[in-house]
């Protein structure tokens, strides 16, 4: 049994999402709290500017729940940099204990099923939880210099500029946290670090399965369920896989926040990806659909590819993991 | 197409002839390359030229600069002198074994007087 169920419902009290200038001219323009029009941030290295971006969201968050940084008790987090760097430097701004996670692109979702773990078994009454990636900063590590010429195939990703944070408390007002699948590694093999989006769908079905059975619910329970960042590709592969094994979801009711977050005429090939990615646009766009009561129930999927720039070198494949989270609002029966 | 302008301008004006314009006309491409890697437009241009802006000699000006341009945070020596070339590198000694196997094959030819 990997799935966790709340019955305290933790309440995601406020959050704070922060982007880039790419983010500023994307479709969710309007769901960030911060925008940044230069990549810099007004500091002299990309690594710095990434710390800030996760900074001001985190800050944000707390201050939009009238909170004061020593109320924190717990600050969960993480990002792309080695060794995480970025998120130890804002756990030393916040000053709470701290727990750093590396969960890849998946991690914003691993954040919020432990902070929504611990409140609701008495570990905590705050908890910031949340994740960011910087392009520069993360292109820079993982691949090319960013100004090299390289020419990206079709179905590589974007990495997105933008950090998303979350306070999470055991009671308030807000969208609560109902339960949340914690995923397993799957590596099928694939070995192309520009095509992550195929190789994570396998790892999102999975724990999209394990957690209709866990919960012996199905599709229907849900108006949205939203993949981290799959991307055209990947999306496209979930979707056939889960059909194959007839899984039943309505094509429109399966999204994916690499896709939304962007334009159609920008050029980010197969769609967005990024530790951020899934944080901003679940933090951001969806938890505010919610509380337009446009959506009552979704579930959050973040997918990551818990490869290293040494590893695919190496010749080995890229393990994958998916962790969901459900979220409810708008009162009725839960 | 641009190179062919450059070689033409220098012959015209610099008493070059056409053996010998080919040096500065290279030396002004890679200076364009490094230009526009320096302004962030040559990665653009690449994703749409593909090999076309990666496998000529501005290609190789490119793959230098932008690393260091990318490693200047971590210091002159070991950034951006250790990082310099390390897209580059692999290039050169490409280049330079590539030539080696050549060299042998013909010195191997004229040895056995095929040549």
């Amino acid at each position: 049994m990997r799935t966790w169920e709340f019955e305290q419902q933790p309440v995601i009290v406020s959050t704070g999402t922060v982007g880039g200038p790419f983010e500023a001219n994307g479709r969710l323009a309007d769901d960030f709290d911060t925008l940044h029009g230069d990549l810099w941030l007004n500091e002299d290295t990309y690594e710095k500017a990434h710390k800030v971006l996760f900074e001001e969201a985190s800050l944000r968050a707390t201050e939009k729940a009238g909170l004061t940084k020593e109320q924190v008790d717990f600050f969960i987090g993480g990002d792309l940099i080695n060794q995480i760097t970025p998120t130890s430097f804002t756990a030393k701004t916040i000053g709470a204990g701290y727990f750093g996670l590396f969960g890849a692109c998946s991690t914003s979702m691993e954040g919020l099923a432990l902070s929504a773990f611990i409140i609701n078994n008495g570990g905590a009454k705050c908890i910031v939880t949340g994740s960011a990636s910087h392009n520069a900063a993360v292109e820079k590590q993982f691949r090319y210099p960013t100004e090299y010429g390289a020419q990206n195939p079709p179905t590589s990703q974007w990495t997105v500029t933008g950090a998303g944070a979350s306070v999470v408390m055991a009671q308030g007002e807000g969208p609560v946290v109902t339960s949340a699948t914690i995923g397993k590694v799957v590596d099928m093999g694939l070995t192309d670090p520009m095509n992550m989006g195929g190789a994570m769908a396998p790892a999102a079905v999975d724990t999209i399965e394990t957690h209709f059975r866990d919960r012996n619910i199905d599709a229907s329970h849900y108006d949205l369920i939203a993949t981290g960042d799959l991307g055209h590709i990947g999306r496209e592969v979930a979707f056939d896989l889960m059909k194959k094994h007839g899984t039943d979801i309505p094509e429109e009711k399966f999204q994916d926040c690499g896709l939304m977050i962007y334009r159609e005429d920008q050029p980010v090939l197969a769609g967005a990806s990024g530790a951020g990615c899934s944080a901003v646009v679940t933090y951001g766009h969806l938890l505010n659909r919610m509380k337009k009561g446009e959506l009552r129930r979704i579930l959050v999927v973040a997918t990551g590819a818990l490869l290293s720039p040494l590893t695919f070198q190496q010749g080995e494949t890229i393990p994958c993991i998916a962790h969901a989270v459900s979220i409810e609002y708008g009162g009725g029966s839960l | 197409m641009i190179g062919q302008f450059i070689q033409t301008f220098f012959i015209y004006n610099y008493n070059f002839t056409e053996q010998t314009a080919g040096n500065p006309t290279v030396a002004v491409m890679i200076f364009i390359a490094m230009l526009l890697t320096g302004f962030g437009v040559y990665d653009r241009l690449a994703q749409f030229a593909g090999a076309g802006s990666a496998v000529p000699v501005t290609g190789f000006g490119n793959a230098i600069i932008s690393a260091a341009i990318e490693h200047r945070s971590e210091g002159f020596i070991l950034g951006v002198g250790g990082n310099m070339f390390k897209l580059a590198g692999s290039v050169i000694m490409s280049g330079v074994f590539a030539a080696f196997i050549v060299g042998l094959i013909k010195t191997l030819l004229i040895q056995w007087g095929a040549l």
